[in-house]
Formats: C-alpha cells, structure tokens, sequence
C-alpha cells in the first residue's frame, strides 16, 4: 500500500509540472483564441533561462529568486511574441496564428543552439531539497513535495485572480464575449498582452521548476507540447481546474501505466484523451462552443469559384511546363519536383477537409503515412506490384479515416482538432511498436518502384500524372453538389441542417475522401524513397501539411498548391544554410504578418487594389 | 486566379535557375556528407568537427589521387525522405563520388536502401542499427562505428566478469535502438551465464522519461543488477531520480553509451559512479597517434574531442584510404576496395569486413568515477571490435543473398 501511495505522490508531482504550464496555455487559448504552438519554446526558454541565472545567483535565495526571474523573462518574451507577432494576425481566419508562433517555434530553436550551445544543461538540485524524505517506509524526493505545493498554490493563485478580482472578471468577460467587453470600454489589446504575459510567466515557471529532476535541452520545446495540448483539451480549453485535474489524472495514469504496462508509454496519453472526447465532446470541464464562435474576426470567407478561361490556360501552361522538368537532364530536379508535387497533393486533401469542410485537423499524417505503409505492406507481404499498390493505398487511408472519422466528426473546432492528432498518435504508436510487421522504428526498405518506372524521370512523370489528377479532382470535388454542400456545413451547420442535409454524413463522407486522397500522396512517396518509417506519420508531418496550407492561404483552392510549393522550395534552400531554421522562421512569420490571407490571399489583394483603382477614377 | 498563375510560373522559372545544374569543378574530389546537424547537434556537430579536421589533414598531406578532396555537407532535418532526395542532388548535381554520415538509425536505414536500389557508395558513419550491415546489409553500403550488438556483448562479457548477478532489470528508450540493445545484451549474457533472468524490462518512451515512475517499477521488481540504455535528457533525469531513491545501491548498474562525452559530461559530479559503462575516455589515452589527434583537435577548435569527433575523423580517413586503394572514383572500384580494407586511425587499426561490410572499429569500456565535479572512465580498456560479432555463419544467415 506505502509503495501505492508513493507512485501516487511521484505521478502528482508530474502532474503538479505539466499543470504550471498546461495552464498558461490554457488560459491564453481561453482569452485569445489563439492555439499557441510556441508555448512549448516559451517553456524551454524558462529553463534555460533559469539555469543562466542559477550559476550568478547561487544558494538558496538564488535558488526561488532565478525561478521567478526565468518566469518574468519569459512572461515579457510572451508579451514581446503577443505584441509583434500575433497583435497583427488576429483578424486572420481561424487558427491562422497557428503558422505564425510555428514560424516562432524555429526561430526560438536556433536562438537557443545560438546562446546555450548544443549540450545539454544539467539543473542543480534545489537547496534545502535536496534529498528524499520517508513516507510510510518508502523514499520520496523531497522536491516532489514542493512541486506538488507549487501547483496547488497556483491553482489558487489563478482560483483567486479569476473569481475574486476585477482584472480576472475582465478577463473571463472576454474569455465569453470579446466584443461586448470591448464596447463596455475595456481597452482589450492591454488584455490580451497582459493575459499573455501571464501564460507564458506560468510556462517560464514550468521550464524553470523541472530543473532540479533534469536538464535544459532543445529537445524540450517539441517534447512537451504534445502532453500539454492533451491536458488542456481533456481539461477543456480554457478550464483551469480541468487542466489540473486532467494533469493528475493523465500523469497517476501514465506512473500506473509504467508498471503495470510498460510498453504503454507512448499511447497511453493520447488514449485517455480519446476516451474523455469520445465520451464528453468538450473535455472534462470545458463548455460546449457556440455556434459559430470561433477565432475568425475577419470578414467571411469568399465563397470558391471555377477558373476562368485564362486561368484554365496558366494552368495548362505551368502542366506542360512541369512535363519538361525530367528533359533538363538533371536526376535532382525530377526527384525535387516530384516531391513538390507529392506535398501539393497532401497539403490539398487537408485543405479539402479544412478549407472546403471548415474542420482542422491536427491529424492528417495519419493517412498521408497510412497510405504509405499500406502500399508498403502489400508490397512486402504480398509481392503486390507498384501498380496495384498505388490504388490501394488511398483505399487502405481511406479505410482508416472512416474509422477515426466516425468518432471525430462528432466534435468540433479545437476538440475535433484534437481527437484526429490522439488517433493518429495512436495509429502511429501501433506502426511504431509493431515491430514484427511494420519493421518498426527501422521501418520498411526496398519498396521501389516497378522496373520500368525505376528511373527517376520516368517516375516523376507517374507522379505528374497522379499528383497533378488528384490535385484536379480535389478541385472539382469542391464545385460538385457534394462540395456545395460541404461548404455549407462549414458556412453554418444549423441552416445546412435546417434544410434537410445530413451534417455529420456530409462531414464524415468528406473526412474519409480527404484520408483517402492524402493516401495516394503517401502511396507515391513510399516509391520515390524506397522505404518508409513511422515519421512520416508523426506530429511534425501533419504540422509541415497543416503549415502549409494556412500558409498559402485557407481561403483559396490554389492555396495549399501554392503553399506547398513555397514552403518545400524555401526549406530545401534554406537548409544548406547553417542556422536555416532562424531563418525560415522569420521568413515565416515576415509572411505571417504581411499576408494574413496567405500566400493566394495576397494575390487577391493585390488584384482587388488592381481592380479598384480605375473603378475609382470611373466615378467621381 | 490569372495573377496567382502567372506567379506561380515565374515562381517556377526562377527555381529551375536558383536549382539548376552546378558546374562541377573537377580538381577536387567531393564527398557527400548527410547529418542531422539541427536534431541532436550535442552529438551531430563534434561530427563535422572531426571530418573537418580530417579533410584539412589529408589535403595538406597532398590530397587523394592527385586531389584535393572536399565536403559537401547537408542538413538531413531528421526526416529520412529529406536524406534521400538529398542524397540524389548530392549525386546528380553536386557530383559527390560517394556519401557518407547520418546518426539516427531511420535515416541510415534509408540511405541503405537508396544506396543498393541506386547502386552508389554509402559510408554509415554513426548509426547503430544491426540491421544497417545485417538483415538489411547490401553491396554498396558500410559502416563505420561498432553496431548496438558489439557493444551490447561487450557490456555484458564485462558484467558477467564482475559480478554474479542473476536478476537484471532492464531500461531503454522505446524504439528500434533501445530494443536492439535489449535484444543483445539479453542473448550475449544469457550465452555466458545461462542462470540469469529479467525480471522487468521498462520502456520510456525516447526524451519522454517519467523517471520517478520507472525508478520505482524497477525498484519493485528487486533486480540485483541494472541495464540501462537510455541516454541524453532521460539519462539526466534517471541517473537524479535513481540517485535520489537510492536504486543504484548496492546494484550493479551497466550503461550502454554512457561513458561517451556527450552524454557523460552533462551530468557533472551527478555522474553515476560505480556504473559500468561503454564510452570514449579521450584524456587518459596515451597511444601517440590518439594524442597528435587530441592535439590537432584541441588546436583547431579549442575544444576537446567527443566520440561524435573521432568517429567524423575515421570516417574521412577511411574514405581517403578506400579512394587511394581503388585508385579511381568508380563506384563498383571503391565497394572493392572497401571490402577488406585496412585504415590506420587514432583508435589503431580498423578492417572493413568482407562478409558484412561492418568495421572492428571497437570501444572502451570502463568503470565511472567521479573526480573534480566531473563524470570520468577508470579502469577501463580498449575493446577491439572485431572479437564482439556473431560467427560467421550466423552473419552470413543475417544477410541477405546476393
């Protein structure tokens, strides 16, 4: 029983430091409606910036003292990122901001590689803590203690500030209506920068916190934002108590999980998550969204429109120019276009889902990689030929997204977001640990293309044919009846549902077409690399396709082509170059701020001041 | 929808100019070197390092066949399709004779296969994988550093002479390596000392270490000994937890890697003293030709030495030796002449394997100590690779045929 109690006390203490930063991020989400990926890069710049503190101010008092100092460092490089970076964006469509603190992410990497080198950095232990302490016979870090003490107090730190005091009934005002606060006269730009240095102090106090069990490394920012999104969203977005609670239950599960299931490590987050989704759409403490309460403060999107004539002929154009590629002679270019084509091809089945349907998911991987291994299997286990396996594998991706697609359309907004990514990691971790069949981490060699498309430029015409066939029929799926009706559910669900339309159907059958599409994309990336491995379905996959899209602009079927194109150019380019990241990232966000419609909306923009000018003339 | 078009094309014309083909100078002879620089650079950049310092030593000793020879070095961003289309530029348009690199398993593991469907040269200079020389070995790829299996029975062949443990727990992180190195730990021991179980094997998922969680569930399987692999920031946090709860009392504990620089280093005086550990202890070699190393490292960085260094430095090496033996830059010339090569390194002599391409570039196994607030390998001694492979005609069942 002792042995019980200590493994609970050991899984509150981790608890205790996801929740510190788990709770910045939910209450920036819950205020600004900005899902911020960079929260993960404000965390590791706590401990970084505590552990520099640390060696000037030694003992104890420089001990707590370096704590809050990495907290308020961090807390003002959150107001700096709010005020420069997303201040500009808020009007952008839903979720668009997701690009910019991407863009944040890189340039917070390389910063770090530049100031604090590459090794990692070992935390001292804390002074006055730093032994165990016996608790019915068992040994229990007194550190542990503190944390749990730690959380506990910020807990009612942020219970106090929210319910008790002026600032926080503002701010939960907003939290509800952002517009009625700001007629009521509230000055709400101060309010956002101000909840923004609260969240990213809580996430400098996180960083700064875990330092004494471990280290400041550059692999801290990525490794902790998937545990944080899943506290955040089992809590429900925006819910503090939810994200403590979610903490502790999620962390007591995982020490439990550890010795009972030690295989378990990977999933079992993501699988607690699923569970408390699939049964309470909006996490354990999270209220439901309303209606057409999202993040877009723009104008509405403009509705999708055919090509015009000229139009149909630049495309005919850049198609007739892409068939020249392999004739330069060059192997490189035909293997570098082929994989621009093959992103193009990903990038616009999620725009399918996300821009045409109004859904985002955080998820798409799942099917761009679960394209890849299901032609990969067949061709392994079956001796199937490339031929057939290309058609298989948008069968097999689509297979799998009538699966997760039935449990996800249910939800919506962040939560569907949300649940797609916990599918994927789960589908991820049974390809990864799978070891007998899928090979594993060590993946799956050898599957080449057929002997007469072994050429590179041979090949790349295959690609072409496919690529460029989907891209089309994406397209055209847009403008057919099905894709109007898509669209409505995106406009609004209730007058869709008002005149007699299946929503959820609708949804549903549009998720598994995406699946499918993003399938074949992963079916010829497989036989233009010869193998493929579990990244391919990894988080960072379905972010490189979800950053592409909004970057080249949600609202334009040309978006996510143009999106693809220029973020896989600009990292080739960019990558011989030492410190690319810095520069991507700022490349990045420079686009983020300029072009908030994305790369396609800014031609918009430049054609309607085109198109103004002379009318403006016209009439005097 | 014009305009966007229209951009999208110039877009197009000017890339076919930015990538267009490179005129290919042909006084020197290049080499492609593909490294995950930005994902794990604590390991990746002492890499470069070395193969640098290679490179300047080789060329101002008057080249390879009359050449001068240069790297061409790319950033692979941890994405194995990323290291296989760059890996085809550096071929078509760079016009490397060969490539070299990598440290993650995935990503060699790639390279392997693009190497024997395309028929180009590729020396694996870090990753571990058995796999890489084994089951998914091919003609037109070698590699360098001793695999997860050699170092594995090299741990276990100093375990099972220090101690009679019979109980052993093991850790390692959740992936092909962690399992490979579980994997021949476990058939090496039990070969030795066919007495010994495992009573629990934990799995931290790779830099996700719950490390107060797993310190306890090894604890309650009371093991008499600890066989740890993982490394990086879970070590950091393993090695404290242990520490704190008393788990490496009295235990015998083994590291795999751990003793290597970049991953003992960190740690200063929390280094775990007492564990057994493979690693590189580059300030008490005494050989002469590791110390003009360590000197020439010293010089040109004001930095000293990781395994990740000498690894880069050999892997140089051996590609001059492999270019001076074939005498040529033909690709089927140099497989040959890397079958069975001979290269004269800081580390002594290293042989290429004929019949799976693995080098005996071996490893030094040691005990940690704490001196000074930093972690340091004592007692140890150098292990030649070549005694810690499997027969050869369990290598040769490994393999695929021809």
């Amino acid at each position: 029983m002792a042995f019980y109690f200590a493994q609970l006390l050991t899984g509150m203490a981790n608890a205790s430091a996801l929740f510190l930063v788990a709770s910045g991020l939910s209450i920036i989400f819950g205020v600004t409606r900005v899902v911020n990926f960079s929260h993960g890069s404000l965390y590791m710049l706590g401990a970084y910036i505590a552990y520099s503190s640390m060696t000037v101010l030694p003992g104890i008092i420089g001990f707590w003292a370096s704590i809050l100092v990495a907290g308020l460092a961090v807390g003002l490089i959150g107001m700096i990122i709010e005020v420069c970076v997303l201040k500009p964006i808020y009007k952008a469509p839903e979720l668009f901001q997701l690009v910019a603190t991407f863009g944040v992410i890189l340039v917070i990497q390389d910063m770090a590689l530049l100031i604090w080198g590459p090794e990692d950095l070992f935390g001292q232990r804390a002074p006055g803590f730093e032994g165990v302490v016996e608790i019915f016979g068992e040994r229990v870090p007194s550190y542990d203690l503190v944390l749990i003490v730690l959380a506990v107090v910020v807990l009612i730190g942020l219970w106090y500030l929210f319910t008790k005091t002026r600032v926080g009934i503002l701010v939960r005002a907003a939290t509800q209506d952002r517009e009625m606060v700001s007629a009521l006269g509230v000055n709400q730009s101060v309010l956002f920068s101000g909840v923004f240095f609260l969240g990213a102090f809580l996430a400098g106090i996180g960083g700064a916190a875990q330092l004494p069990k471990g280290s400041a490394n550059l692999l801290m920012d990525f490794g902790i934002l998937a545990p944080i999104f899943v506290v955040v969203v089992t809590g429900g977005m925006g819910s503090i108590w939810g994200a403590f609670v979610a903490a502790m239950l999620i962390s007591v599960l995982q020490v439990y999980g550890i010795r009972f299931l030690p295989n378990s490590t990977l999933v079992l987050m993501f699988i607690v998550m699923a569970v408390v989704l699939v049964i309470r759409p909006w996490g354990l403490f999270g209220k439901p969204e309303a209606a057409g309460d999202h993040g877009s403060q723009g104008p509405p999107p403009k509705p999708f429109r055919q090509l015009d004539p000229s139009g149909r002929i630049i495309v005919a154009v850049i198609i007739a120019a892409l068939t020249l590629v392999p004739l330069s002679g060059v192997n490189f270019l035909s293997v570098l276009f082929a994989d621009i084509i093959i992103f193009c091809l990903f990038a616009a089945s999620l725009h399918y889902i996300l821009g045409v349907g109004g859904l985002v998911s955080f998820g798409h991987a799942a099917f761009y990689g679960g394209g890849a291994y299901v032609a990969a299997l067949f061709v392994q286990y079956a001796g199937t030929p490339m031929e057939l396996a290309l058609m298989l594998a948008p069968l097999g991706a689509g297979f799998a997204a009538l699966i997760i697609g039935w449990f996800c359309v249910r939800l919506t907004g962040v939560y569907f977001a949300m649940l797609t990514l916990a599918c994927a990691q789960v589908l991820w971790s049974i390809v990864f640990q799978w070891d007998e069949v899928t090979g594993g981490d060590d993946g799956m060699l050898s599957i080449w293309p057929s002997a007469w498309a072994s050429e590179p430029g041979v090949y790349y015409y295959l690609v072409l044919v496919l690529g460029v066939g989907g891209v089309l029929v994406l397209r055209a799926m847009a403008h057919t009846p099905f894709g109007y009706a898509l669209r409505g559910t995106r406009d609004s669900a209730l007058r869709t549902e008002a005149i007699g339309m299946n929503v959820k159907l609708i949804q549903w059958m549009a998720f598994v077409f995406a699946g499918a599409m993003a399938g074949l994309a992963g079916g010829l990336f497989v036989f233009a690399k010869g193998s493929v491995f579990p990244t391919e379905m990894e988080i960072a996959t379905s972010f490189d396709a979800l950053i592409m899209v909004f970057l080249g602009g949600v609202q334009s079927l040309t978006g996510p082509i143009a999106g693809a194109s220029v973020f896989t150019l600009l990292q080739d380019w960019l990558s011989r170059f030492e410190y690319w990241r810095l520069l991507l990232g700022l490349l990045i966000i420079f686009i983020a701020i300029l072009l908030p419609g994305g790369l396609a909306g800014a031609v918009d923009q430049v054609k309607a001041l085109l198109g103004r000018a002379p009318k403006d003339e016209a009439a005097p | 929808m014009r305009l966007s078009k229209f951009l999208t094309g110039g877009l197009v014309a000017a890339v076919s100019a930015v990538w267009g083909v490179n005129a290919m100078a042909a006084d020197t002879i290049k080499i492609g070197d593909i490294n995950s620089y930005k994902r794990l650079p604590a390991h990746t950049i002492p890499y470069k390092k070395g193969t640098e310092l290679a490179i300047d030593m080789i060329n101002n000793a008057g080249g390879v066949l009359g050449k001068k020879l240069e790297i061409v070095s790319r950033d692979d961003q941890g994405k194995p399709g990323e290291a296989v289309k760059i890996a085809e530029e550096l071929f078509t348009r760079d016009g490397v004779v060969m490539i070299s690199g990598s440290l993650f398993s995935h990503i060699g593991l790639a390279l392997t296969s693009y190497a024997g469907q395309k028929k180009r040269l590729y020396l694996a200079a870090e990753p571990l994988a058995d796999a890489l020389v084994w089951a998914k070995g091919n003609r037109y790829t070698f590699r360098l550093r001793p695999s997860t299996y050699m170092q594995a029975a090299m741990l276990a062949e100093a375990a099972a002479k220090v101690s009679t443990a019979k109980k052993w727990a093991t850790i390692a992180p959740n992936y092909a390596y962690g399992k490979d190195a579980v994997g021949a730990f476990k058939k090496v021991l039990k070969a030795i000392r066919p007495d010994v179980e495992f009573v629990t094997e934990q799995w931290p998922g790779l830099f996700k270490i719950d490390a107060g969680a797993e310190v306890q569930a090894i604890e309650a399987a009371k093991p008499d000994a600890i066989y740890n692999v993982t490394f990086g920031g879970d070590l950091a946090k393993f090695v404290r937890e242990g520490d704190l709860r008393g788990l490496f009392k009295g235990r015998l504990t083994l590291g795999l890697l751990t003793g290597e620089p970049e991953y003992l280093d960190p740690l200063k005086g929390d280094a775990p003293a007492g564990w057994i550990v493979t690693g590189y202890p580059w300030y008490a070699i005494k050989d002469a030709a590791h110390q003009k190393f360590v000197d020439a490292y010293q010089k040109k960085f004001s930095d000293y030495p990781r395994i990740g260094s000498i690894v880069g430095y050999n892997t140089m090496l051996s590609v001059a030796a492999a270019l001076k033996k074939a005498g040529s830059t033909d690709t089927e010339k140099l497989v040959d002449a890397f079958e069975g090569l001979d290269v004269d390194t800081p580390m002594g002599k290293v042989h290429y394997r004929k019949i799976d391409h693995q080098s005996t570039m071996g490893a030094w196994v040691g005990k940690i100590a704490v001196k000074d607030g930093k972690g340091m390998m004592v007692d140890w001694a150098f292990k030649d690779g070549a005694k810690y492979l499997p027969s050869d005609a369990e290598v040769m069942k490994m393999r695929p045929a021809k």
